[in-house]
């Protein structure tokens, strides 16, 4: 069962992908391979979808934890790699988050993607993606875990660059690839550094072991470094990458060029909580790093805020919702920094459902406005897109986290959302307060770009052109449906995961999935945190929406005021922070000067020019020098010779005196 | 099988096939359609036969097989002695796989001198088998430089316009190493009193005169690698080739330094090996990033590749030289993949230029519209190239790292960037050949693959895979001889205190 959850998907690909090749030969020929693609993958999907469910009752309520070998991969030396499912609670808690979106996802593509001329393309790209990110939650050894993870890496080259006629699509797609590689080099050294310390791989065996190296070290460079602090931020890098989170954040809201159900699978629900699903999968190894701990809360923290920052001013439906993401996955990872590893668990799943939520409804809008994405172009289509402005509430309100404390009433952002924060209070340090009120300023944020996306896409006076407006439609049943049981999802996810992951249940859930060392409690005073705790976030939330409302609809001159007043701070945000300016100077610019450099300069002129050119210049300088020798007069050859002769007798009699 | 000389047959067979194709005559086009044929089964039949020896093999032994031994030349104890081991084993099948793929590759694109050419590529498949299963320095230096001369011939006469510098460039290059390495020879021959290689590897050098042969050695090895700073042949070398040359140069013949330095250099010079180890580090590293810088500007699509094909290869030097189980076998692992995915790489090139007639990567863009089987099988192979975890080009990089890492993290995090400049150059090239809006006139009507091109292709997409998804076949035979090479350099560091003080 579990074996075909995986490969299911990995089936649709390759059918999906032949029929990707096949020339179709007219109209009704190319329908038919579109259709036999659609129903292929989402079908095989929907099967995956139901098994995972079925494995979440096993393996998460009755606790029946199992790893199946499948086949031997690498082996060479001490180093024995296989191919291995590897299933607890942590991973089918994955499995049930990544095989619902990407069931829904699919599903959606039916009616999202069927004006495209490469549907079977895409099915199969989406199913490719579905397949690495179970391989990455199921891998039971880190090397599989990094094939899942650089499939996943390709999946998302793939389809951001979908679109390939656009240039910017590609350039998208290779920074993603680019910015992902440079976070798996920090992955890859991790591994040898694990493997180097614990000759092993195989996860269960590092975990086993992982408390009698907590005190070994490394010579790095000379420097003796705290070995498991050495490895765990080594991955974190990796992890940093792939979750888009402060310094490699830059590729995720390019990879908002690829289509929109793309981006809610894989560059919000699935893909991008990757790093998260790590470093909870690796707690045994964080929990003996003080040091690594720290930077994860650090990073995660400052991700949560300078996003949300940037959210704020963006006109782009996507990147707005891109940046909220990321900042979201900063929650997550200063979660998992203070130890809350299954709080950010928690938030992963709540978030995955109103993440894919929004980007599926921007989606629908999307195609309503005839593929608009200037949030500047919309407002006013509430009425003629119902059940899309509804679901899209639903998602915000989500998103903002509302919901009444001590009652079990809210949307499943509110519970994850607060665990987090007040986990974060609960830890009682410098780092777990810092974060707490980043987090709390990012939720106010949060609820304010929430609002004002709301506001600027559904409500006031239409801003576009009489033609888009005249267009605008619902989306099909084979769209909305799938949100609906997104909605669901963003509803009571919440309330009903809330005992399960991070209640009176989670010990007897989680089981051996995620390892808190015993002095880490920051959970567990998150449950007896005073009520002002409790009641901030919602206050930041209540407040934010207030604001955007009120900015955004009654007091509309407000923000254009306070762009023109805070000029430089509104361009600081609305660019991003130059982060992709300062890299292109950095980085870009001069990789390709110094390739040049070297090519014109270092190979050309130096080593061709001392080396083989120069020799060959040189030989044929001097011979051309001999040749000027033979003059052909005789008196010029007798000359020589006399000098010769002269010149021996007298080496002779020196050598004889 | 055992009792026949398999090894012999497998080495000499191309060349009994050359020698009827000599004796073709006739009209011109039935002489070139003949020859094509002649060559093409008889490489079929190599390979057939090469095959029997891998089946024969026995991964448990360390030891030589199939050995075969007559003596030469009596009086100086020089012997025609062939016999393979785990690391020799897969180079003789690499060899005997891509010579039929570059013959049918050929099969439209030579159009003059095609009897000629097919004896050229044969004679070269008879050298290069040989020098991998030679077990006599003198066979082997036989072989060795042989090869120079049908690849000189491939690249001078039937290369590119600026064809002749290329080969002069190339032979230079190659010359000025092998007459270092042929002074070594000589002064082995003199310390040992033999030219028999396994003795050879037995025998114990003194320290001093390691460090004179090691380098004697590594300037013939450096050039064939090739290594940084001797690289710059390469990309002449390839740009000028036609297109099946450039497959057996980066796909065989560019082994031949990688090859060497497992033989010669680590097990008969084990302290010099050591002490130049940081050197070769160094070397290594430089041939990583350079090339991979240089590599992202080239305009060029054969010389970027080439360019890959050094930066790849110093990882094969650094993964050798980290004397490690892992890095040896990574070592290996990496030449055979690189062996396949640059093969592969230049024949999709390859491809395209016999349509358009240009290298040029800005004539391209927009394949994919025209071409999208092509498009499918260039993005494994880049995707192989850039060592994505299930193609073969991951394995031998993470193996090479592992056992870099054992040694020093350092050097290890320093190759590691290859991974990163590695995937920059390589999608940057694919999006502007593949990638965007077609429309470039002359693309307009361009075909995709031919069923002779996905025969040429189909069997290197299935080796990519395989040694990917489960390259335990191939890492299985290599166990025991590279378990045997590591303990015989080890023994040695053992042996001389000196040498790990200085460490």
């Amino acid at each position: 069962m579990y074996t075909a959850i995986v490969f299911l998907p990995f089936l649709g690909f390759l059918i999906a992908g032949w029929l990707a090749l096949v020339t179709p030969r007219d109209k009704a020929h190319k329908q038919r391979l579109d259709r036999n693609a659609q129903w292929v993958t989402s079908g095989l999907m929907l099967v995956s979808w139901g098994l995972s469910a079925l494995a979440f009752v096993e393996v998460g309520l009755n606790g029946r934890t199992v790893t199946i070998e499948l086949l031997s991969w690498l082996q060479s030396g001490a180093l024995d790699v296989s191919w291995a499912l590897k299933i607890d609670t942590l991973t089918v808690v994955m499995l049930v988050v990544v095989t619902t979106v990407s069931a829904m996802v699919h599903v959606y593509s039916i009616g999202y993607m069927h004006h495209d001329p490469d549907v079977p393309r895409f099915m199969s790209f989406l199913s490719l993606f579905t397949f690495c990110m179970l391989m990455l939650v199921t891998a039971d050894n880190l090397v599989q875990l990094f094939f899942g993870w650089e499939g996943v890496g390709l999946a998302s080259y793939l389809l951001i660059g979908f679109w390939y006629d656009k240039p910017s699509a590609n350039a998208a797609a290779i920074k993603a690839f680019v910015v992902n590689r440079v976070g798996d080099f920090g992955f890859a050294l991790g591994i040898f550094a694990t493997f180097v310390l614990f000759q092993t791989v195989d996860l269960d065996t590092i975990f086993g072991a992982a408390s009698g190296q907590a005190d070994a070290t490394f010579q790095v460079f000379g420097m003796e470094v705290h070995a498991l602090t050495a490895i765990c931020l080594l991955l974190f890098l990796g992890a940093m990458g792939k979750s888009a989170q402060l310094g490699l954040h830059t590729w995720l809201p390019d990879a908002m060029e690829g289509p929109t159900p793309v981006s809610a699978l894989i560059h919000a629900a699935t893909m991008v909580t990757a790093g998260v699903f790590m470093v909870a999968r690796l707690s045994p190894l964080f929990e003996y790093s003080e040091t690594a701990l720290l930077v994860v809360t650090y990073v995660g923290a400052a991700t949560a805020f300078f996003a949300a920052t940037v959210g704020l001013v963006q006109n782009d439906i996507k990147r707005v919702i891109a940046y909220s993401t990321c900042s979201q996955l900063g929650y997550m990872f200063f979660a998992c920094g203070v130890s809350a590893y299954s709080a950010g668990i928690f938030h992963l799943m709540t978030h995955a459902f109103f993440k894919a939520l929004l980007f599926l409804g921007a989606g629908s809008v999307i195609h309503a406005m005839s593929d608009e994405q200037d949030m500047r172009k919309m407002g006013g289509i509430r009425r003629l897109v119902p059940a899309t402005y509804w679901l899209m509430v639903i998602g915000s309100l989500a998103l903002a986290g509302i919901g009444i404390p001590g009652t079990g009433i809210g949307f499943a952002g509110f519970f994850s959302k607060d665990i987090i924060l007040e986990s974060a209070w609960g830890a009682h340090s410098a780092v777990g307060n810092l974060a707490f009120w980043l987090g709390i300023a990012a939720a106010l944020m949060t609820a304010f770009y929430s609002m004002r996306l709301l506001m600027m896409t559904f409500h006031g006076a239409p801003r576009a052109d009489e033609t888009t407006m005249a267009h605008v439609h619902e989306s099909p049943k084979v769209m909305i449906v799938p949100l609906i049981v997104l909605a669901v999802g963003a509803v009571l996810a919440g309330y009903a995961g809330y005992e399960l992951f991070v209640g009176h249940e989670a010990p007897h859930f989680w089981g051996n999935a995620i390892f808190v060392a015993e002095h880490h409690n920051a959970l567990e005073n998150a449950h007896h945190a005073p009520l002002w705790v409790k009641w901030l976030p919602l206050l930041m939330a209540v407040g934010g929406l207030a604001l955007g409302y009120l900015f955004y609809g009654p007091m509309s001159h407000v923000p254009g005021m306070l762009a023109a007043r805070f000029r430089s701070i509104y361009d600081l945000l609305l660019n991003k922070w130059w982060f992709d300016e300062l890299y292109d100077v950095l980085f870009v610019r001069p990789a390709f000067v110094i390739g040049r450099v070297f090519w014109k300069g270092g190979d050309g002129a130096v080593i061709d020019g001392l080396g083989p050119d120069g020799v060959a210049a040189q030989v044929i300088a001097w011979s051309k020098r001999a040749t000027r020798v033979q003059t052909g007069f005789v008196y010029h050859y007798a000359f020589a010779m006399l000098i010769g002769v002269a010149g021996l007798v007298t080496w002779y009699l020196f050598t004889q005196g | 099988m055992q009792s026949l000389p398999i090894l012999s047959i497998v080495t000499f067979l191309p060349l009994a096939g050359a020698l009827i194709i000599l004796w073709i005559s006739g009209r011109p086009e039935d002489v070139a359609r003949n020859a094509r044929k002649t060559a093409l089964w008889t490489s079929l039949a190599t390979f057939l036969l090469s095959l029997f020896i891998w089946l024969d093999f026995d991964p448990g032994s360390a030891a030589f097989q199939f050995e075969e031994r007559v003596v030469w030349m009596s009086g100086v104890d020089i012997a025609y002695h062939m016999g393979i081991d785990g690391i020799s084993l897969f180079f003789v099948l690499l060899a005997t796989v891509l010579t039929p793929i570059c013959i049918l590759a050929s099969w439209e694109s030579i159009k003059d001198r095609v009897k000629e050419y097919m004896i050229a590529f044969l004679v070269l498949e008879t050298l290069m088998i040989g020098m991998f299963c030679a077990l006599d320095m003198v066979l082997f230096y036989v072989f060795f430089e042989g090869v120079l001369i049908p690849m000189f011939l491939i690249i001078g006469v039937w290369g590119g316009p600026r064809r002749v510098y290329a080969a002069f460039k190339f032979f230079l290059y190659t010359l000025l190493g092998s007459v270092l390495m042929l002074l070594a020879l000589l002064a082995m021959y003199f310390d040992a009193g033999t030219t028999d290689i396994p003795t050879l590897m037995a025998h114990d050098f003194p320290v001093s005169l390691q460090t004179w042969l090691w380098l004697a050695f590594f300037a013939s090895f450096a050039v064939k690698v090739p290594m940084w700073p001797v690289h710059t042949w390469l990309p002449d070398a390839h740009v000028e080739a036609p297109t099946a040359g450039s497959v057996i140069l980066a796909g065989v013949l560019l082994k031949f330094g990688g090859y060497g330095f497992l033989r010669f250099s680590l097990p008969m010079f084990p302290d010099a090996s050591l002490e130049f180890a940081p050197l070769m580090f160094g070397l290594s590293i430089v041939a990583v990033i350079y090339t991979s810088l240089v590599a992202l500007v080239q305009e060029d699509m054969k010389k970027l590749i080439a360019y890959s094909s050094i930066a790849h290869m110093g990882f094969v030097t650094a993964g050798a030289f980290s004397m490690t189980a892992h890095g040896i076998e990574g070592a290996v692992f990496q030449m055979l993949s690189h062996g396949i995915v640059s093969a592969a790489l230049f024949l999709i090139v390859g491809v395209v230029y016999d349509r358009i007639h240009s290298r040029d990567i800005d004539a391209y863009g927009g394949l994919v519209h025209r071409m999208p089987v092509y498009a499918v099988v260039f993005m494994l192979f880049m995707l192989a190239s850039v060592g994505l975890p299930g193609t073969s080009g991951f394995i031998g990089e993470f193996l090479v790292l592992m056992g870099l890492f054992e040694v020093h993290t350092g050097v290890a995090a320093l190759v590691a960037t290859g991974l990163v400049l590695g995937a920059v150059y390589m999608l940057y090239l694919y999006r502007r050949v593949v990638f965007g809006k077609l429309t470039k006139d002359h693309l307009k009507s361009i075909l995709d693959l031919s069923p002779r091109e996905m025969a040429v292709f189909a069997p290197l997409i299935l080796l990519v895979l395989w040694m990917g998804i489960y390259p335990s076949s191939f890492l299985e035979p290599m166990h025991a001889s590279v378990a045997q090479l590591v303990e015989q350099v080890q023994a040695a560091q053992a042996a001389s205190p000196a040498m790990m003080a200085t460490r």
